[in-house]
């Protein structure tokens, strides 16, 4: 008669099953650590673009100026550190303000990329000259690393110190909007019919098993349908919001469907039957009881669809939306950028100074989708209930 | 038969499985209230009672299928051929390869029916691959009563069976790991009344063998299957006597009531 | 006026009427229901006004921007937009008329909004209809200029001289522009290939972790945790293989001897692996949890340890979902798009070696439509041809996956 105590063959086997569990646990370790170190790299390549240099200046305002020869505007010697991206928009500035004419202000200037980086002890192609003027400047408090605020106020720039993500942010939410306004209330219907009125036939299974079908089919297919209908038949401008809105729309559609439906499956009949026993009309139940109580499930799903649309990119480059758009546009017509695609760009520039402003504008893209999705997921444990 | 016994129809020395004063908690909630009885060898036990009388609960404590529910605790002991069962250094594992159970529903592997056997004995070793694995898949069908049913068929799925065929391949399969005792978890209820009857005859051929205790709703079938039987009742063990002895001269009038009708 | 005005002008005009239509509809009803009982509440009266107006009125504008568009006949804007207008007052005015207590003016409401429901639901067909149709006809157009069988088994890719040929200078002697695609098919498969190594073995472990180890508590951290891994951008995926894992290969190949291209088809590979992590996990960690407890019981009641119930009885019973899982996220790989675009590089590779940089059918797709050549030169049309191959195999992987797992289902509901 065997024994209940631990054999040796039992043993073994406890081994292989310590073995399993211990593969089972280094996968899960694997992801949260490639996170932790995802995360941690982007901080630390993003953060430095959160603070720019910027140099106490005597700016002058003169005729020369205003003529086009912006760089007389300042002092000889500071003019190599100051950014002639800056510099450049004087003559601008002075037309709208012509009361400044030939008066002279002491201002905080926003300085070239190249004493930006040297300021943050990157490499940089700055003069030996002019690195022992930045150092002798720096000690006598003319030059600081201050907050970053052009990154946010100004739009896209061949200079990086005065590049920012704004026209990407405009852009964004113009897609963004349009995406909503045309995928959600199509994708609630959807749902609605498939859930609430189709008959079962062929015709339904086969829109079922194609919208399933639509949600994993590769984005940039999508970019291709873009650009064939919207902008070669229907003559949408290419580059525009509205091209861009109605590609992601139709993308984020099926998601919309499938996480409305679940949260349409997830009511139970009881509440349809007792709507329909009080001598509520079929559409009467489903939009004074039915709905009501699946919104918080349709709202969850639709917020993860549009932080989806949000972060994608492939299908806007097919449609023409990496133009270099400087100024934030007008309209849905206006060509337009987004912040994936102002990321896309800014990665392919070599400029060190670019790689930073990227991380920071990935840093700003996901702190927005993690807290949708955050949002989402708050929305679903907060309304969650067993019925 | 005087009231002690009636009370203990098993003396310590005849029971291979003692349970003595068993308490058991899900998380708050206390299912069983000092459940003290003992089993014997090679015999036939019944547990009857009306739902959520802890029967089915305590039959789980016999091979500590309750491990594997969170929250649940207990006290009081179940000793197996002398050797308690919930003491630190008895392995599960080991445990449940003597005390085989089978469960409610009918619930096959997704495998073919000669797999389905022969998944536990490679395992532990029994037997490996090739003639003799061959002779003990034949000789567990045989002795479940079911090999002249499937022997052409057994390379297909186990869950193509009725459900009568497959209960009895699951305790053909519980039977190939050789264990000494074999829990019965309401065998039948999933069961229409001609597989029950051939469930029932096979119970009676497996009792010179094994020692079987089955928990049942059906009294009748209690009555046929077994030769000792417990009532249970809100998580105490009300009576337990010969099957006979309950049946026809119970003690109790809770017993009494249960077993005709009265309630439950 | 711009189209956009004329859109802005047609609803401007439509809102107000509609407005006033419910308020003559319900007016008409009440008046109407004085004496008789109505059929329905005055309000959906109102509705069923609101209804007859826009109806005509929108059928009438899409069906003259449609004559418009397909330039069969082109009227001016401003008319299209009068006439809709009228013909939708006309429709108010019979309906207001047509208003009586006997009239069934809910089951009409409800019958539109049903039509209106099913309308919606078939934006989807045709969806994939307008996918699969804007590829399939610049594909043939492509196929015309390359030749299929040339397209699919040509093993040098060389698109450079194809502005010249759709300059009209092909007879010129210049080098003709060659168009095989088995180097961009083998290095999408390539990387792919990468991709699953990585996510299928961690997806896997971690999906059996989550349902058959962890508390309830912690797989309700867990699994959100994983899946930000697929809410993370892809262009951010891009940029992290381009700018940190592609060194790290780099410099660990030169730690171990061997030389790695700058550009490697490693480091996008590992980084799509982390990516299609959550998909894997998260469905199998479905289908394992949807495996019946019996199942797991009756194994450790024969005996077996939980690693043994989990590799012989569960993951076997499980394994539909799980396959479908994984092609799910093949399909998912080989889609991918700004992951190779940054970080695979441009160069049609032929070769085993995953140190080498490869370009993929997404690059090539991206790369032929980004460029300013004409639309109808071989180049662009390049990448038609490329997509119509690129969807046929997603759309079969998309499919097989999705009858395997309703079969499973079906099994265990």
């Amino acid at each position: 008669m065997n024994n209940i105590k631990t054999s040796s063959a039992i043993r073994r086997r406890y081994r292989a099953d310590g073995r399993f569990k211990v593969y089972c646990l280094a996968a899960v370790l694997f992801a949260l650590l490639f996170l932790v170190f995802f995360f941690s790299d982007l901080m630390t390549r993003g953060w430095p673009a959160l603070l720019q240099a910027e140099v106490q200046a005597d700016i002058h305002y003169s005729e020369v100026v205003a003529e086009g020869r912006y760089r007389k505007a300042i002092d000889k010697s500071l003019r190599p550190l100051v950014s002639r991206g800056w510099l450049r928009t004087l003559p601008l500035y002075l037309e709208d303000h012509p009361q400044k004419m030939g008066s002279r202000e002491e201002l905080w200037v926003i300085a070239s990329s190249a004493v930006d980086q040297y300021l943050k002890g990157h490499s940089s192609k700055l003069k030996l000259r002019h690195r022992k003027l930045v150092d002798k400047l720096k000690s006598e408090g003319r030059i600081k690393l201050a907050f970053n605020t052009g990154l946010f106020t100004r739009g896209d720039s061949k200079m990086p110190e005065i590049a920012g993500i704004r026209s990407a942010v405009v852009g964004t939410l113009y897609v963004l909007f349009l995406t909503m306004i045309f995928a959600l209330p199509t994708g609630i219907m959807t749902a609605i019919y498939l859930e609430e009125f189709a008959p079962d036939n062929r015709f339904i299974r086969l829109i079922e098993l194609n919208i399933n079908n639509l949600a994993a089919i590769p984005s940039i297919m999508f970019g291709l349908l873009g650009l064939a209908i919207f902008i070669n038949f229907f003559g949408v401008p290419r580059s525009s919001a509205l091209a861009g809105g109605l590609t992601l729309a139709l993308m984020t559609l099926p998601v919309v469907v499938i996480s409305a439906r679940a949260a349409l499956k997830a009511i139970p009949d009881s509440i349809r039957e007792g709507a329909l026993g009080v001598g509520a009309s079929p559409w009467q139940s489903i939009w004074h009881h039915v709905l009501p109580l699946a919104m918080p499930g349709i709202m969850t799903g639709s917020i993860i669809g549009l932080a989806q649309a949000m972060g994608e990119t492939a299908p806007l480059i097919i449609v023409g939306m990496i133009a270099y758009i400087p100024d934030s546009p007008d309209g849905i017509l206006d060509a337009a950028t987004v912040l994936p695609a102002q990321i896309y760009t800014w990665a392919g520039e070599p400029m060190r100074a670019y790689a930073e402003r990227t991380a920071a504008g990935i840093l700003v893209l996901l702190a927005v989708l993690l807290s949708m999705n955050a949002l989402a997921i708050g929305l679903r444990r907060h309304f969650e209930r067993r019925w | 038969m005087n009231e002690a016994s009636s009370a203990e129809p098993v003396s310590s020395a005849d029971a291979m499985i003692g349970i003595d004063g068993l308490r058991l908690w899900y998380g708050d909630h206390e299912v069983l209230h000092g459940v003290s009885l003992g089993i014997r060898e090679r015999h036939v036990t019944a547990f009857i009672g009306p739902s959520g009388c802890g029967k089915s609960t305590l039959l789980r404590c016999v091979n500590r299928m309750n491990d594997r529910i969170q929250g649940c605790r207990l006290e009081g002991s179940v000793m197996l051929d002398g050797t308690d069962i919930y003491a630190p250094d008895v392995d599960v594992v080991q445990l449940r390869t003597r005390v085989g159970m089978v469960f409610q529903k009918p619930n096959p592997f997704p495998k073919t029916i000669y797999e389905n056997i022969a998944y536990a004995p490679r395992i532990h070793g029994i037997a490996r691959n090739g003639v003799a694995m061959d002779e003990l898949v034949e000789n567990c069908l045989h002795r479940a009563g079911l090999w002249e049913e499937v022997k052409d068929k057994l390379q297909q799925p186990g869950t193509a069976l009725s459900g009568g065929q497959q209960q009895r391949l699951c305790i053909a399969r519980t039977i190939a790991v050789r264990p000494e005792v074999i829990l019965m978890d309401e065998p039948c209820s999933a069961l229409d009344p001609i597989a029950t009857a051939k469930i029932e005859e096979l119970i009676d051929e497996l009792k010179n063998e094994f020692t079987i205790v089955i928990v049942t709703h059906n009294m009748q079938q209690a009555a046929r299957v077994s030769d000792y039987t417990a009532f249970f009742y809100l998580g105490d063990l009300i009576e337990y006597a010969d099957t006979s002895t309950i049946f026809t001269a119970p003690n109790k009038t809770q017993t009494e009531d249960y077993i005709t009708g009265r309630f439950g | 006026m711009t189209t956009a005005d004329i859109i802005f002008v047609f609803i401007a005009g439509l809102l107000p009427l509609a407005w006033g239509a419910h308020f003559l509809g319900t007016r008409q009803a009440e008046s109407a229901g004085r004496k008789v009982a109505l059929h329905s509440r005055p309000g959906q009266y109102g509705w069923f006004a609101v209804l007859s107006l826009s109806l005509p009125a929108l059928v009438v504008a899409v069906v003259a921007s449609l004559l418009s568009l397909s330039g069969l006949y082109q009227p001016p804007p401003t008319m299209i937009l009068i006439a809709s207008l009228l013909v939708g007052t006309g429709g108010l005015v019979l309906s207001i008329r047509a208003i009586q207590p006997a009239l069934r003016a809910r089951n009409l409401i409800e019958k539109v909004i049903r039509w209106m429901l099913l309308l919606a639901a078939g934006l989807s067909i045709l969806t994939t209809l307008g996918i699969v149709l804007s590829v399939l006809f610049e594909a043939i157009e492509f196929f015309h200029l390359v030749g299929f069988w040339d397209f699919l088994t040509g093993t040098e890719w060389h698109p450079d001289t194809a502005f010249l040929q759709g300059a009209g200078r092909a007879a010129e002697g210049v080098a003709k522009p060659q168009f095989g695609s088995v180097p961009i098919f083998a290095g999408t498969l390539m990387i792919t290939a990468i991709a699953m190594m990585v996510a299928l073995p961690v997806g896997l472990y971690a999906a059996i972790f989550m349902s058959e180890y962890a508390s309830p508590r912690l797989r309700g951290w867990l699994k959100p945790a994983l899946e930000i891994l697929a809410g993370i951008p892809t262009v951010v995926y891009g940029f992290f293989a381009a700018i940190t894992i592609s060194p790290l290969v780099v410099q660990m190949a030169a730690f171990l001897g061997i030389h790695s291209d700058a550009t490697n088809a490693l480091a996008p590979g590992i980084v799509m692996g982390v990516m299609i992590i959550p998909f894997i996990s998260s469905l199998s960690d479905d289908v394992l949890h949807s495996v019946p407890q019996a199942l797991r019981e009756s194994s450790l009641a024969l005996g077996t340890t939980k690693a043994e119930t989990i590799r012989h009885i569960v993951l076997p019973a499980a394994m539909p979902g799980i396959v479908s899982a994984a092609l799910l996220g093949i399909s998912r790989a080989i889609g991918e798009t700004m992951i190779v675009v940054m970080a695979a590089g441009l160069r049609p590779n032929l070769t085993w070696n995953p140190l080498e940089g490869m370009t993929t059918v997404t690059v090539r797709i991206v790369d032929a439509l980004t460029g300013d050549q004409a639309f109808n030169s071989p180049l662009t049309l390049s990448a038609f041809g490329l997509g119509l191959v690129l969807l046929v195999m997603t759309m079969i992987l998309n499919l097989i996956s999705l009858s395997v797992v309703r079969r499973f289902r079906m099994k265990y509901e």
